[in-house]
Formats: structure tokens, C-alpha cells, sequence
């Protein structure tokens, strides 16, 4: 019998990998840091006009895209004269299981079911978990979900345990864990064990499914306002939605269209603190993810992660807890939609956005996700004066993660913070160079560096030079 | 006569890692607890009490042990409390969009 011992199941990760996701990551591997991400989208991706028929299968896609009328007004009244853009916004909540996750399912199951895997299994505490349980069910696999859900007193996130239990509606094993990165040895010892499917969040056949998001949505504004939106603002975290978006207004031809991505500050919080786990209101759409995965794709779940927002992303903006859960107040308040809330994240700075920018533009919130007991504002609020978190009206920027959510007093409060995107790349730089220990670069790599993070071959001798590493 | 029979819905629970043996680069307190998992399903051992270790069939039929941790385990999860705070934005927001018309 192999050693399942969490030091010899760890050694075997490689090779674990490689059978679960069916991908030979190494064929498109050059220089010392590079990869071809096109290619690899190509050869083992799906073109977009093989995704919508794989997820029109399934139940996923042609969801609807309204105008957000009254919420338009009130941007409206509080904007500058000859400002204040529309809002649109994609119910991605009526896709099968209630969110944009299931579109990367339907493709990694589909995937998985072809090329005779007996199961799918995913870890996640998030949508992705019974988007991945519905989509195997429809395709007759069985699917095991992996989350971390309680902290050390047993006491579970309420919005992770409402995804707990809607996998199980939709038949899935779920094993749940408390915190910490070491779930990462389960699910290895779980995929050695059963031979199924790693069904990532960050394979190329996820990404790929995503893309139909972006054509869709840039056909509906094109019949709707006879041109494509002028921005798109997706709410980040693992960066596979605003990637796969990005990609698919591409391929439709939107190609003046800005990508905005937009996250829940959580900062000061850390993400494997068993303390501050419950602490957040927000288990997902946040800096904790949104931040770490920008500035270094491939600490993910597979060797090469196909969501590379800095590849993509024209701004990168966040908002507090707080703003979020008024925003979905507004939204069911005002629209008749009761949705979300982290997926609101992308709506609360399409509201402060949309107050800067001219009353012509249109800006499109491409996701909207199912709610339900647990992933509640009024949920996560009651939960967070639980755990001892201040919650009150009051000035956005007065509260602080972990100690306060403030709601704000008005409409006109709701702005964004920037991050900045020149700090976040040359994160991504001297990481591609740290990570791999890499003392000289070649030629190639500095061309990888260029796409990766969408600059110029001056700005990326610049960020070396300035960390004294050599080019051959 | 024990507590719970084969066949019931039950929760098991199975520590992974004590905390002497968690990865390195943890924050402190999350190195000081052990890692802890469970899963659920029907429990297949004749009957047992909580605390006892037994195997169960999770819902895709695989048989997993661990020591019984809960029976019929209960969804805790609600809408929590009304939030006053949240009722009140919906009032003023409504009244606004009513002054504009």
C-alpha cells in the first residue's frame, strides 16, 4: 500500500497532478519562466462556438442583461452635470446552480466526462462547489467537493455552510475542513485515491468557459444600444472571471472595451488565520485572493493558471465590506433582485464609477449570484456582531476589516480606492524572477514578462535591473 | 443498546494533522489547533455511540472511517436577524427614487 502520509502525498504532487488533470503543462514551456498561454488556451482549450454548445447542454449561458433603471437615476442625481454613466448588469444567477461558475464547470466536466474520468472533484468554498455538483450530476460523474468552512471552534462561515449545503442538494460529497493551506494535502490524497477529474478553477477548459460571458454580453449591449459597453466590471478574487470575460469581448471584437476588476478590501486580515477566519463578511471577491493571484498566478491548483488578469485589467479598484451590503440593499431595493452579496462587489464600484464618468458611456456589471440562508447581508451581518465586529451607518472609509462594517449614510458615499496597477506588476515581476530563482534572464522570458504583464520591453528591463538580475 | 443504528445520516470527524505536524509559515494561532476534517453519510457499522469510530458511505457510495462526530447533522446556517441598519437604507433609497419620479 502507497504511503498517504501528508509528507509523501505532498512529494507525489507532481505526478498526482498530472494524472487528474489530463494537461502536460511542460510541452508549452520555454526559456526559464516563459509558457505559451495562447497555445495552451488553443490546443487544450475549447473554441467559444464549442463552449456555448457544451454549456447550452447543461443549462448555462444566454442569461438575461438589464438596465439598472432606478439605480441609473440615483447615479444620476449625484453625479456632476453631463455625468454619470449606465449601469447594466448579467443575472449570471439564473445559470444552473446560481452563478457564472457554472459556465468554468460545465467545460471541466464536460472535459472530464470525454475523456473517461469516473468523477470530478474541486476544492472550494465558494459558487464554484455546486456549479461543479450540478454539472457532474447532469453528465452522470460523481463529484466530491473539498472546502475549508469552521475555524478551531468548530463554528462554521455561514456563507461556506449554506455552499456545503447546496453541493449536497445537488448530490456531491463535500468534506469540510477548518482553516488552513493544508487542504491542499486532502485534496491530492482524495484525487490519488478515486482517479478523478481535478476539475480547477484555473484550467484552460475553466477559462475557456467563461469567454461566452464576454461575447454574450457585448451581443446584448450591441442589439440593446447599438455599440459595445464602454467599460466591464467584474469582481475579482482568483481572476478567472475577469480573464475569461476579457477574453471572450476580445474574440467577439469589443476591443475598445475597459476591464475593470474590482475586490472587497480585507486588508490587515490574514487569510490562514484561524482567528480572523470568521471574521470577514466576505469569504470571497476579496484582496485576500484578488491581490495574491494577480501579482502570481501559478500558486494555484495546476502548474500553469490560465487566469492572468494583469494580462487584461485597465484598473483595479476596491471597496469596503460595508458599501458592498448597501449596494444589495439598492439592488433588491430598487430592481426587484435580490442577489449576492459578494458578487455585488463589481456593482458597488460600477455605482461609484459610473458617478465619474459621462452620461453616454455605459458601464456593464457582468455578474449577478444566487442568495439564500447563510449568504445573506443580513446573514453575514448577524454572524459578524457574533464574532465581535462593530456594525453601524457611518462613513465607508472609517471602517476597518476585521473590527467594523459601516453601511453607508448615502447614496453619494459609495467610491472606490485604486490600486495601483504599476505596483501590482512589478509584484508579478519579481516574483516570476523570486519564485523560480532565476539569476539571469533570456530574451524569451523578458518577451513572456511583456504579455504577462502587458508593458513595454522598457518598463520590464527597468523592474530587473532595479532587482540586479543579468540578461543573457 | 447504542445511540445510533446503520443506515442513519451521520457526520464523522477525523484530525488530519496535530498541530506539531502543521506546514510551516502558518500564522501562530493556526498552528496551535490541529487540522480537523469531516464528512458525511450513511453510517454502515451496526450502531455506535457519538465518540466511536465507524465507516459510513458518503453520497457517491465511498466508504470513508472517522470517529461518529454528529447525528442527523443540522443545517445551522439562517437569514440571521432582521438588520435595522439594512431595513432603513431600503426606506430612504425608495423615498428618493419616489422624490425624483
Amino acid at each position: 500500500m502507497r504511503d498517504i502520509s501528508y509528507e509523501a502525498i505532498m512529494a507525489r504532487k507532481n505526478e498526482i497532478m498530472k494524472k487528474a488533470v489530463g494537461i502536460d503543462y511542460e510541452v508549452f514551456d520555454y526559456g526559464q519562466i516563459a509558457f505559451d498561454y495562447e497555445e495552451m488556451m488553443k490546443k487544450v482549450g475549447y473554441s467559444l462556438e464549442e463552449v456555448r454548445k457544451i454549456q447550452n447542454e447543461t443549462k448555462v449561458g444566454n442569461t438575461p442583461l438589464y438596465e439598472l433603471k432606478n439605480i441609473n437615476k440615483l447615479i444620476k442625481k449625484y453625479s456632476p452635470k453631463g455625468k454619470g454613466a449606465r449601469v447594466f448588469l448579467k443575472d449570471e444567477a439564473v445559470n444552473s446552480s446560481g452563478s457564472f461558475k457554472a459556465r468554468r464547470a460545465a467545460v471541466s466536466v464536460y472535459h472530464a466526462e470525454k475523456h473517461g474520468y469516473k468523477g470530478v472533484i474541486a476544492a472550494t468554498s465558494g459558487n464554484y462547489g455546486a456549479a461543479v455538483a450540478a454539472q457532474a450530476l447532469q453528465r452522470g460523474l460523481k463529484c466530491i467537493i473539498v472546502q475549508e468552512v469552521y475555524d478551531s471552534r468548530k463554528i462554521g462561515q455561514p456563507e461556506i455552510l449554506e455552499k456545503a449545503r447546496k453541493c449536497e442538494a445537488y448530490g456531491a460529497e463535500v468534506v469540510q475542513l477548518t482553516v488552513g493551506p493544508e487542504l491542499f494535502y486532502t485534496f491530492l490524497k482524495l484525487l490519488e485515491e478515486t482517479g478523478y477529474f481535478n476539475a480547477s478553477l484555473y484550467t484552460p477548459f475553466g477559462i475557456a468557459g467563461v469567454e461566452t460571458l464576454g461575447s454574450e454580453l457585448a451581443n446584448q449591449m450591441l442589439e440593446k444600444e447599438g455599440k459595445y459597453p464602454d467599460v466591464v466590471i467584474a469582481t475579482n478574487a482568483g481572476g478567472g472571471n475577469l480573464t475569461g470575460t476579457a477574453r471572450g469581448l476580445i474574440k467577439q471584437g469589443a476591443k475598445d472595451t475597459k476591464i475593470f476588476g474590482a475586490s472587497v478590501d480585507l486588508t490587515g486580515l490574514h487569510m490562514a488565520s484561524d482567528n480572523d477566519f470568521n471574521k470577514k463578511s466576505f469569504t470571497t471577491g476579496h484582496t485576500g485572493f484578488g491581490v495574491p493571484f494577480a501579482t502570481w498566478p501559478d500558486r494555484a491548483d495546476v502548474p500553469r493558471n490560465a487566469a492572468r488578469v494583469l494580462r487584461y485589467m485597465d484598473r483595479y479598484v476596491t471597496l469596503t465590506q460595508g458599501e458592498v451590503f448597501y449596494v444589495t440593499e439598492a439592488l433588491a431595493q430598487l430592481e426587484g433582485l435580490e442577489r449576492g452579496p459578494a458578487g455585488n462587489t463589481s456593482l458597488a464600484a460600477a455605482v461609484a464609477i459610473a458617478k465619474e464618468m459621462d452620461e453616454d458611456k455605459t458601464i456593464v456589471v457582468q455578474e449577478t449570484e444566487y442568495t439564500g440562508a447563510g449568504k445573506h447581508p443580513t446573514a453575514q451581518l448577524t454572524f459578524a456582531r457574533e464574532n465581535g465586529i462593530e456594525v453601524k451607518r457611518g462613513k465607508p472609509e472609517d471602517s476597518v476589516p476585521g473590527e467594523s462594517v459601516i453601511i453607508p449614510e448615502s447614496f453619494e458615499q459609495l467610491k472606490v480606492n485604486d490600486l495601483s496597477l504599476d505596483k501590482l506588476k512589478k509584484s508579478l515581476i519579481k516574483n516570476a524572477i523570486q519564485k523560480n530563482n532565476i539569476k539571469e534572464l533570456d530574451n524569451e522570458d523578458i518577451e513572456f514578462l511583456m504579455e504577462d504583464t502587458n508593458k513595454s520591453r522598457e518598463y520590464i528591463l527597468d523592474v530587473v535591473n532595479s532587482l540586479d538580475i543579468k540578461i543573457k | 443498546m447504542k445511540q445510533v443504528k446503520r443506515g442513519e445520516w451521520v457526520e464523522i470527524e477525523e484530525i488530519l494533522l496535530e498541530p506539531e505536524k502543521r506546514a510551516k509559515h502558518l500564522p501562530l494561532d493556526t498552528k496551535k489547533v490541529p487540522l480537523v476534517q469531516w464528512f458525511k453519510g450513511y453510517m454502515i457499522t451496526e450502531e455506535a455511540n457519538i465518540g466511536d469510530e465507524v465507516e459510513i458511505k458518503t453520497l457517491i457510495g465511498r466508504k470513508v472511517k472517522g470517529k461518529l462526530s454528529d447525528i442527523n447533522p443540522k443545517h445551522v446556517h439562517n437569514f440571521g436577524e432582521p438588520i435595522k441598519e439594512l431595513i432603513d437604507v431600503g426606506i430612504e433609497l425608495r423615498d428618493e427614487i419616489i422624490k425624483l419620479d
